[in-house]
């Protein structure tokens, strides 16, 4: 199970804009893929191309032996696909939604009542989509995309527009997804969710391809300081500074922070003298990867 | 086949859950039905109310079939209390007094109504010209014969039946093709079956179907009522409006198609939709007839697929035409669906 996505030299203009530029990379089988980037990146129209939904101007795509844009449906069977968390029919419930899809591609009716159950929304089977809340639907939306047991699963921006609650409930749908070997690719632009869910990340701005790795070797090239934090009053901000020897050292109502790039013998040395209260250690994130890449504050 | 069936079967459910779109396509033009079927019921009679004040001769002497000709026109009732009838006049109860002085007839009216007012100056003006001829003992040698224009069968019943069915037919089709594809459009929905491994004909297929469906649907609830309340009476070759509904909404269901391809929000659809599909109804005779509309108003109905779906209705189902009278209306429907669904499939979109 799993396949291969290669994508070569992709490039899609509108007018002046070329919204996709030159974009190329290569999707192993049962890898977990995203795309990241503001909105505008050029995200959701890569993905298009990829799906089959649009034809590349130039470039190509390949699934397996497949170029998507031809829409074979040998193909199709072998991909699921969610597009936005409203796709559904009108006025039916999310077990008839999913029977509806299911007959689409010609499966078993008792992969309903599997779906439902691996989503958990099995006491929301005979609700309406309309009456679902946003992270329902989200998790219908998915459910219908894995209906058939495809080998491939497009998400765009799944968890676009849910409160930070819902979004973390649908990660573990999310994780769940590739574990039986499938080739999944999200484009996002919440740069935690990618940096939990994702074996690589390509970070994309202005229809280009910025970075392409794994989000902790993203993070490691940045050689960004660590920030040390402690609860105010652990550590008198004289023997603070001592400990710091060269770090900055900042003091204020919060707690005193230390900036390292040696957290170790900063952690170590605090251990020493038991002043641990409190204790922080935040890295750099994909984030600051952003900032670094764009010299822009990233803004979702 | 099996995509097929549940697509059209997912259409006809969210069709009949959506309370307002079954309203709309059933329930509305039922109203219509009901509502003409209840003012035009007792239009043949509708008679003039004269009170009579003291002996009229030309009235009470009038020979025994000229009273009963004028009783088809005339209600006359008799009082001895004039101001109180004049009172009545002018109040709108009673439409005319009469009182006879020496050899004059007077006629007291009000113009508050025109139609009434003229229908009881002409009526009386005939009776004394008539009362003065008899003076003179002359033969007429004139004389005056009336026929209407239309089939004595074509009670009003007869005639609006076909016509709200085909206005009920037309925006039930053309409203469902609309918004289902704004809708799915706007939703994704369409860009998601494009990606599932099925023909795209298998969903235009499936919305043909099931608007074939709800016509039938909407024709069997027509033509029940019609029967069952209104005294409606099918002639022999009703069956076609099987299939004259069927081209019928293949047309409407590409203006549809058109709206909808045009449209960039439900709302803008609905208000498309509602600019073509109302006035059509007018200009097609689906309210009131066209016999005596000028020319141009003629002209511009025969270029409209309901004026020719009412036409093909109002033959087979209460003129008693034979079923060849449906197959131009027939032909014309499909030839414009041909037409419109082109120009629409040329600006279709799949996504905003």
């Amino acid at each position: 199970m799993g396949v291969e996505i290669r994508v070569e030299g992709l490039v899609m203009t509108y007018g002046d804009v070329r919204a996709v530029d030159d974009v190329s990379f290569t999707v192993a089988p049962g890898e977990f893929f995203g795309l990241l980037g503001p909105n505008g990146a050029g995200k959701t129209t890569t993905l298009e191309m990829i799906e089959g939904l649009r034809r590349p101007q130039s470039g190509t795509v390949r699934i397996g032996e497949h170029e998507p844009w031809r829409r074979e449906p040998e193909l199709q069977r072998r991909m699921g696909v969610q597009l936005q968390s409203s796709s559904f029919f009108e006025r039916l419930t999310a077990r008839e939604q999913l029977d509806t899809f299911g007959a689409l591609y010609g499966v078993a009716p008792g992969r309903t009542a599997e779906m439902l159950e691996q989503v958990g929304l099995v006491d929301k089977a005979d609700v309406r989509t309309e009456d679902l809340s946003g992270g329902q639907k989200q998790r219908l939306s998915i459910a219908c995309a894995l209906i058939h047991d495809p080998e491939v699963v497009f998400l765009d921006e799944p968890t676009a527009a849910l409160d930070p609650q819902a979004r973390r409930n649908l990660w573990d749908v999310l994780r769940s997804i590739n574990d039986s070997g499938r080739t999944v690719v999200l484009t996002t632009h919440h740069m935690d969710e990618a940096e939990v869910l994702c074996d690589r990340v390509a970070i994309m701005d202005a229809g280009r391809i910025l970075e392409l790795d794994t989000p902790a070797a993203l993070v490691r090239g940045l050689d960004a300081p660590v920030r040390i934090s402690l609860a105010p009053g652990t550590l008198p901000v004289s023997d603070a500074r001592a400990l710091a020897g060269d770090d900055p050292v900042t003091d204020d109502d919060s707690g005193t922070t230390i900036t390292t790039r040696d957290p170790s013998r900063v952690l170590t040395a605090l251990a020493r003298r038991d002043a641990l209260d409190g204790l922080s250690v935040k890295g750099a994130s994909l984030e600051d990867v952003f900032l670094e890449l764009t010299g822009r504050e990233y803004r979702a | 086949m099996r995509a097929f069936r549940s697509l059209a079967r997912a259409m006809l459910k969210g069709f009949f859950r959506d309370k307002m779109a079954f309203f709309f396509a059933v329930i509305f033009p039922l109203m219509f039905l009901v509502l003409f079927g209840g003012i035009f019921t007792d239009q043949g009679a509708s008679r003039s109310d004269v009170i009579q004040i003291g002996a009229v001769s030309v009235l009470d002497d009038a020979p025994r079939a000229v009273r009963a000709a004028l009783d088809e026109s005339l209600d006359v009732t008799r009082s001895s209390d004039e101001q109180d009838a004049l009172e009545q006049v002018r109040k709108g109860d009673a439409d005319a007094v009469i009182r006879q002085d020496g050899d004059r007839l007077v006629v007291r009216y009000s113009q508050a109504d025109q139609v009434q007012a003229a229908t009881v100056r002409g009526t009386f003006e005939a009776i004394v010209q008539s009362a003065n001829l008899a003076e003179t003992g002359q033969v007429p040698r004139f004389s005056l014969t009336t026929d209407q224009v239309e089939d004595d069968s074509l009670k009003s019943i007869q005639y609006y039946t076909p016509g709200l069915m085909g206005w009920a037919i037309a925006s039930g089709a053309t409203f469902g093709a609309a918004t289902n594809l704004v809708v799915w459009r706007r939703n994704g929905l369409l860009r998601r079956l494009r990606l599932a491994p099925i023909p795209t004909r298998s969903v235009v297929l499936a919305r043909v179907a099931v608007s074939i469906a709800i016509a039938i649907v909407q024709a069997a609830i027509f033509v029940g009522v019609g029967v069952a309340l209104f005294g409606l009476r099918l002639t022999g070759s009703w069956p076609m409006i099987v299939p004259l509904l069927v081209c019928g909404t293949l047309a409407f269901m590409a203006i549809g198609l058109l709206a909808g391809a045009v449209a960039r929000s439900e709302e803008a659809a609905v208000g498309i939709a509602n600019f073509v599909v109302l006035p059509m109804a007018f200009l097609s005779g689906s309210f009131f007839p066209l016999d005596g509309a000028p020319g141009y108003v003629t002209a511009i109905s025969k270029v409209l697929p309901l004026k020719h779906l009412n036409d093909g209705m109002l033959d087979t189902m209460v003129r008693g035409e034979g079923p060849s009278s449906a197959v131009v209306p027939m032909l014309i429907l499909l030839g414009f669906a041909v037409v419109v669904t082109a120009v629409a499939s040329r600006l279709f979109r799949w996504d905003d």
